[in-house]
């Protein structure tokens, strides 16, 4: 396949300057697209956003023009506008890199969005751990202000405190009404009955860092970039078994084996490649022999997964795939809320089986079982993190199947203690390793 | 009123509606309390917030960077998610172990460092990553970590 020319739209200019200071940001062009949004009509621009074909970069994929153009009129309620900056998908680290580099042109694409849609109230919800992050948003948020850009608009920074789910979108409302992060059942959405019972607007921090350039150069221009059905850039979050780790954005379409080795340079010590989660660890795994397939939305549901968060872990022919599902199984186990009992209980189920499975413990029904539970998970919990879990180990059940019936048949793990992922210590471990969690027998 | 109190009634300003700075009050009491929650923050939060000490504990048990139990004076977190874990983020996490002579989940004797792992820290390019004291440190590789110890323990 021929190299594109790279087009960057998201992170633009940051190469070149310090794109966190105002002054620099401005000379970059920088809310030049506030100005003109300004003197537009609302429904102007929410018609470009529909034109240009931009769904949401935060995992789901819906257009924004469409979440925006639902939002309940006339409500005598105020409108909000909240800012998904909680990134903490397995594998993704795109949000972070947006906005340490490019502060400002987040703060622009929320000043635009509230004027589209009529709102005076921000809130971006920012990952906790996140503090560099904090203090460079709040360092430009300043700014801003200073330079009296925010229009009579009141922009919060919110930090949470360390919770997966707060990136599910009701979660994150709830989380934000000072409740512990537990999803809501849906309907009402959020664009009828979301922040405070009012109308809400919540978008993923690409999403927003996208809509100054759209609105500089127009949706038609952006829908011009990626693939049908797959508009524009993306920022892909790089990392596993790979020599040139790190964020990068392309036009959607582009291949995942373009990514890994033209981009990403391959697998070090000229190892071989063994299998690929594309989107972030919440999705089914491509093997080695799928990475033809484009990154884009369609691309990637023929290929049985998807394009999540754009998160790509390369994983190479040292990883046990059964350590590795229990490993994701860990992490879902450790960040379910518990609401919801398939999802509370499975993940701890899928658990238990994969350690039984990598411990030789296991009959070969008990992958059978494992298949079960993950079905008795999927589609059956208020918000898709249970299927979160159920989906990429099952497809690691299915697609690695000799690897965990090696398992069963040896009596342990094939790779004799050698696997890159052997004996990891998961913070669910830990709490069975420290003396308080012991529970009497 | 504490000084606590008020500073929380300052920042519950910014909400429509102050139980929403529920979070911000108790990142704010633990900074004020050697790194974790005692009883009596929990209640000063809910005093500022009008709401009991019983629900600001509900909400602070709900969420991993809130401590409800005394740390160290420094709290380092090793992520072992897949992205780290790939690329030896276990080796980094023995090698603490060794420094230090603590599991993860474990406190130093004297009370100096607090060493955990953590789910994926959104360093995942860059890995492995460390968070010190909610800083992070990206990559750090096994033969790093004597040196950072020796820094946390200098530093006192």
């Amino acid at each position: 396949m021929a190299s594109r020319e790279r087009v960057t739209v998201v992170l633009a200019g940051a190469d070149e300057r310090d794109l966190t200071k105002l002054v620099e940001y401005r000379k970059a062009g920088g809310f030049k697209s506030l100005a003109k949004a300004r003197k537009m009509q609302p429904p102007g621009i929410i018609d470009e956003l529909l034109t240009s074909g931009l769904r949401g970069r935060g995992g789901a994929g819906f257009p924004m023009g469409r979440k925006a153009s639902f939002l309940a009129k006339d409500t005598g309620k105020p409108v909000y506008l909240v800012v998904n900056a909680d990134e903490s998908e397995p594998g993704d680290f795109k949000d972070r890199e947006i906005m340490f580099r490019v502060p400002h042109r987040l703060l622009e694409g929320c000043l635009i969005t509230a004027h589209a849609i009529g709102s005076q109230n921000v809130f971006i919800y920012l990952r906790g751990e996140y503090t560099h992050e904090f203090d460079v948003l709040r360092a430009a948020l300043d700014e801003l202000r200073e330079a009296k850009l925010l229009g009579g608009v009141t922009v919060v920074i919110h930090r949470g405190a360390g919770a997966y789910i707060c990136g599910e979108e009701t979660a994150l409302l709830e989380s934000l009404e000072g409740k512990r992060g537990q999803p809501r059942s849906k309907p009402p959405f959020p664009a009828v009955q979301g922040l405070y019972a009012s109308p809400t607007l919540i978008n993923n921090v690409e999403t927003i860092a996208t809509v100054p350039a759209i609105v500089e150069r127009g949706g038609a221009w952006y829908a011009s970039l990626g693939v049908e059905n797959s508009a524009g850039t993306r920022v892909f979050s790089l990392s596993g078994n790979v020599v040139n780790g790190g964020n990068y954005e392309l036009e959607l379409g582009t291949s995942l084996y373009e990514l890994i080795y033209r981009i990403g340079g391959g697998i070090p010590e000229g190892r071989k490649l063994k299998a690929v989660i594309p989107g972030g660890s919440s999705v089914p795994v491509l093997t080695a022999g799928e990475i033809q397939y484009p990154l884009d939305f369609d691309s990637m549901a023929e290929a049985g997964t998807m394009l999540g968060s754009g998160a790509v872990i390369v994983i190479d022919d040292r990883c046990c795939m059964v350590q590795l599902g229990l490993r994701v199984a860990q992490f879902y186990q450790h960040e379910s809320c518990g609401k919801c009992t398939p999802c509370r209980e499975g993940t701890r189920w899928m658990v238990q089986l994969l350690r039984a499975i990598e411990d030789g413990r296991a009959e070969h029904s008990e992958l059978d079982l494992l298949l079960d539970v993950c079905d008795r998970i999927l589609g059956k919990c208020l918000c898709p993190l249970g299927d979160a879990a159920a989906m990429p180990v099952a497809s690691y059940v299915t697609k690695f199947a000799e690897e965990y019936r090696q398992h069963i048949d040896e009596g342990g793990c094939p790779f004799g203690g050698e696997s890159s992922l052997q004996g990891v210590i998961a913070p669910i471990d830990q709490h069975t390793l420290t003396p308080v969690a012991v529970i009497p027998a | 009123m504490t000084e606590l109190v008020q500073e929380i009634r300052e920042i519950a300003g910014h909400y429509p509606d102050a139980r929403s700075a529920i979070l911000p009050a108790l990142h704010l009491a633990q900074k004020r309390n050697d790194g974790w929650l005692p009883p009596q923050a929990l209640e000063e939060v809910g005093t500022a917030l009008g709401v009991t000490p019983a629900y600001v504990q509900s909400v602070a048990s709900f969420y991993d960077m809130l401590h409800l139990a005394p740390v160290g004076q420094h709290l380092v977190e090793v992520c072992t998610n897949v992205s780290c874990a790939l690329v030896g983020a276990q080796q980094v996490v023995e090698a603490f172990q060794r420094e230090l002579g603590v599991r993860p989940g474990e406190t130093t004797e004297d009370g100096t460092v607090t060493l955990k792992t953590m789910e994926c820290a959104g360093g995942c390019g860059w890995a492995p990553v460390v968070v010190v004291d909610h800083r992070y440190r990206e990559p750090v590789r096994a033969e790093d970590v004597p040196e950072l110890v020796g820094e946390l323990r200098g530093g006192g």
